[in-house]
């Protein structure tokens, strides 16, 4: 059995990671398109995001040196990141469910790195973690991963009761949105309930992610924690292969087309990719366009069908 | 309204329109316009129309697809559109846009928080169709469908949709029912951009079936390009117009006012949306009135779409989009002029400044500014002598998109006004938060069948109302009210809907641009410059 949990821990992490990273490089490899910022920025200049001002405000803007408020930036993000603050802004009613949910996941995350540092903590010092501080990581994973099912439980059940309940959402709810739900709230579920019936006598959190460190096959899961363990991995695996990866798409909607408001400079590296692109040769059919699978961008774009013609 | 239509309606055979709005559905609008029985009614398409086009979405149409007249034509349709799909995924076609269409696609968590956002949406009663994720949700559809070749387990993830020509064909339709204005994109907590899904539908048609509005291809780009602008005005009538507005203008204000062409080495070259010329000269008269008494050097140019900022290729087609700011740069460099300043129009502005920063390579790269910042530097720089009592009426501001969200010009414009109207009132809510007038992405300029009740009662509604509200205090037709929208595309929106609901004659209420209000207080100026009749 548990050969079997670490196997599906392992699997799920390594899925999770490389499924995100393929998500991560698709969009990143894609070519830098036209601009299309939306304003607010807020790595602007502060006196003009509060605004929502840009460098065009500025009479020769392109002669002054610009400043990247990196704070301003922050500034928005990691309240967007921790607490959906967009989500708070505009839809209030949604953030109620969305907000545990999410932040459940994080304080879920926060658990697991918690424990993977108590246990090679234990590994490799372990008269360090004999006393207080051992007693310390307990409460602390403890707390903060029972928080964090819980909330993260909430949400998931919020946020499938509004699903099947609002009007507004039906028509867009799909098969695999209530089943994405619900895998969240079985897999939390049955680790929940696996977690609380372990019984006594078993091994205790901390002893079993040193097993999953030290692969031990001596250590005996119970079972129905088991389960619920195999559930999350495979949770985590499936993750990154659906909508939810927003976590990825996030970055780059934000950072790549909302927040990008890079100028093109007369010899710039922005200049060099429009070079290249301007090399890609189009297939679009409208006789307009003029493109026949040979002629570029370049070609297209310096053509007017319609010189010289009379009205 | 009809019963709540479902993204799988759009498929349905046949060509009965899905959704139908009364003026009962609409959203309310306060005084004097709060009667729904009082308000006009709808034209009703024709018989003609509805047996000759597509017009199965709504209660309008825009676009005049002829329908097919045999199975084979539609399916035949319905493969070029499902190819163009395949392309607007390839960077081959789509570099300019591919990454932003490709997150928007894969990421909207279908939480409908952008709905709110939108005025079209609102304006509607909350019409289904109208809902900004409705027709992003079967594109959304099918690029899983068909571009990403799902199967059966893509569609229980992603949910189906049955491709026939109806739904392309409405489809079509449904992309012309967005302004654009990307109100909603500012809402969504994920970052998918329902504005950017419309504008890649509308230039699938244009460039792979060559299907878009005949008032922004035919009579705008292909116009623009053929003999420079999209009014249809040469390069010699553009002179004459031109002449003849001087003349005017120096009647006017009593200063000599001479615009000057093709001046090399200019520090400014002045580009006017062309339509300024035709419907409000005053505006370009304005202009020129103010550069000239602020000393500066500026220019006209003459060229081929040198003196026509207009760039529709914007809202639906990314060949035609590149070739006219192409022309405009080349004007540029041809004059050696030292920056592009863009005249009161704001697609023009994004379009040039923004949009065109990545296709402007090598020395067609110059330098482009708006014209709300030079006459922000003219005016509060002290360089002319303003008598702001002068325009002691009640004045609020329109925020083009293009220029204020979707460009970030929020201030300059404001700055001017706060100086020179002494009774400045901002519209609710504004500045980035703004709603669009209901005329953008190239509503303003489509009139075709009965569009033109859509935009009014749809469209442009929520505007009506913020303008309705900012004048809420001085609701009396014995005060004149001075709406400024800073952009030609705007300024026609107001034009016919101020007229549609007769507020000029009721309610005393006037639309015009920034330089006007500017040279209204211009103490160098005879008084009377915005002479308050309707035009
Ligand atoms: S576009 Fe954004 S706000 Fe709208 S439904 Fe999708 S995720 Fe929600
Ligand atoms: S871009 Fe504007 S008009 Fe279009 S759906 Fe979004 S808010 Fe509505």
């Amino acid at each position: 059995m548990s050969v079997l949990v670490y196997l599906a821990l392992y699997a799920g992490a390594a899925v999770f990671v490389a499924a995100s990273l393929v998500r991560a490089w698709m969009y990143a490899r894609a070519p830098l398109h036209l601009r299309w910022e939306l304003y607010p920025v807020p790595h602007e200049d502060p006196a003009k995001v509060k605004h929502g001002g840009s460098y065009f405000e500025d009479k020769d803007w392109w002669t002054h040196k610009r400043a990247y408020n990196l704070a301003g930036e922050l500034g928005v993000m990691v309240p967007e990141m921790l607490f959906l603050k967009a989500l708070h802004e505009f839809n209030r009613k949604l953030w109620y469910r969305s907000f545990p949910f999410h932040f459940g996941l994080y304080l879920l995350i926060g658990a697991c790195g918690l424990l993977l540092l108590a246990a090679l903590l234990g590994l490799f010092a372990p008269t360090l973690m004999a006393g207080a501080l051992g007693m310390a990581f307990h409460w602390l994973y403890t707390v903060v991963g029972v928080a964090g099912v819980a909330l993260a439980l909430v949400g998931a059940v919020g946020l499938l009761h509004r699903r099947l309940t609002d009007e507004d959402l039906k028509t867009y709810t799909t098969a695999g949105d209530i089943f994405n739900l619900l895998f969240f709230i079985v897999s939390f579920g049955v680790l929940c309930a696996g977690f609380l019936l372990r019984g006594p006598g078993g091994p205790g959190v901390l002893a079993m992610v040193q097993g999953l460190l030290t692969f031990n096959k001596t250590l005996e899961v119970p079972g129905l924690l088991a389960v619920g363990i195999v559930l999350c991995a495979l949770l985590a695996a499936y993750i990154p292969l659906t909508h939810m990866s927003h976590f990825v798409g996030k970055y780059f909607t934000y950072h790549d087309v909302r927040w990008n408001d890079q100028v093109n400079l007369r010899g710039s590296k922005i200049e060099a990719k429009l070079v290249e692109y301007l090399t890609y040769k189009p297939t679009w059919s409208a006789p307009h366009v003029t493109a026949d699978g040979k002629r570029t961008w370049a070609d297209v774009a310096t053509t007017n069908p319609w010189e010289g013609a009379k009205k | 309204m009809t019963d709540k239509i479902k993204l799988t309606d759009m498929s349905l055979p046949g060509r009965k329109p899905l959704a139908h709005v009364e003026n009962k559905d609409l959203m309310p609008l306060p005084y004097p316009l709060e009667s729904p029985e009082k308000d006009h009614g709808w034209t009703a398409l024709t018989e003609k129309v509805m047996g000759a086009v597509e017009c199965g979405l709504d209660d309008t149409c825009a676009l005049n697809i002829p329908q097919p007249k045999t199975k084979e034509e539609e399916d035949e349709l319905v493969k070029k559109f499902l190819a163009g799909l395949d392309k607007l995924f390839t960077k081959e076609n789509n570099w300019t846009f591919l990454q932003p269409l490709v997150l928007s696609m894969e990421h909207c968590a279908k939480c409908q928080t952008c709905s709110d956002a939108c005025h079209i949406y609102e304006a509607s009663g909350g019409n289904e169709l109208y809902r900004p994720t409705f027709r992003s949700e079967i594109v959304r559809r099918l690029y899983f469908k068909s571009v990403k070749h799902g199967g059966v387990l893509s569609a229980w993830q992603h949910g189906d949709i049955e491709i026939n020509w109806p739904l392309v064909a409405r489809l079509a339709e449904l992309a012309y029912r967005c302004n654009l204005c990307r109100r909603c994109a500012q809402t969504c907590p994920i970052g998918a951009d329902n504005g950017l899904v419309a504008h890649e539908l509308r230039k699938l048609f244009s460039m792979e079936l060559g299907i878009s509005a005949k008032e922004c291809h035919d009579n705008g780009s292909v116009l623009q390009l053929k003999v420079g602008s999209s009014t249809g005005m040469s390069s010699l009538v553009v002179k004459d117009n031109i002449e003849f507005i001087d003349e005017d203008m120096t009647e006017k204000t009593g200063i000599k006012v001479e615009t000057p062409w093709d001046v090399e080495g200019a520090d400014v070259l002045l580009i006017h949306n062309a339509g300024e010329i035709m419907a409000w000269p005053e505006n370009p008269g304005a202009f020129a009135v103010i550069l000239n008494a602020a000393g500066i050097k500026w220019t006209l140019s003459s060229e081929l779409a040198g003196y026509d900022s207009i760039n529709y290729g914007l809202w639906y087609d990314d060949a035609q989009f590149a070739r006219v700011a192409i022309k405009h740069a080349q004007a540029a460099k041809n004059l050696g002029v030292k920056k592009i300043v863009l005249g009161e129009c704001g697609h023009a502005h994004k379009a040039l400044s923004v949009i065109a920063d990545r296709v402007l390579t090598g020395d067609l790269n110059i330098p482009r500014e708006s014209s709300m910042t030079l006459l922000r530097d003219i005016v509060m720089n002290g360089r002319l002598k303003l008598d702001p009592s002068r325009n002691d009426f009640p004045v609020t501001l329109h925020d083009p998109c293009n220029m204020v969200r979707l460009m970030g010009v929020v201030e300059p414009q404001r700055e001017v006004i706060r100086k020179i109207c002494p009774q400045f009132r901002e519209m609710w809510p504004h500045g980035v938060d703004n709603y669009c007038c209901g005329g953008g992405s190239g509503f303003a300029i489509m009139s075709g069948n009965n569009f033109q009740d859509w935009r009014f009662h749809v469209s442009g509604r929520k505007k009506m109302e913020q303008v309705l509200n900012a004048f809420s205090d001085c609701m009396d037709p014995s005060i004149h009210k001075y709406i400024c929208a800073p952009c030609s595309n705007c300024k026609g929106q107001f034009r016919d809907m101020l007229a549609y609901y007769d507020m000029w004659a009721k309610q005393s209420i006037l639309y015009g641009g920034l330089v006007e209000l500017i040279v209204n207080c211009m103490v160098d100026a005879k008084p009377g410059f915005i002479d308050w009749e309707w035009h």
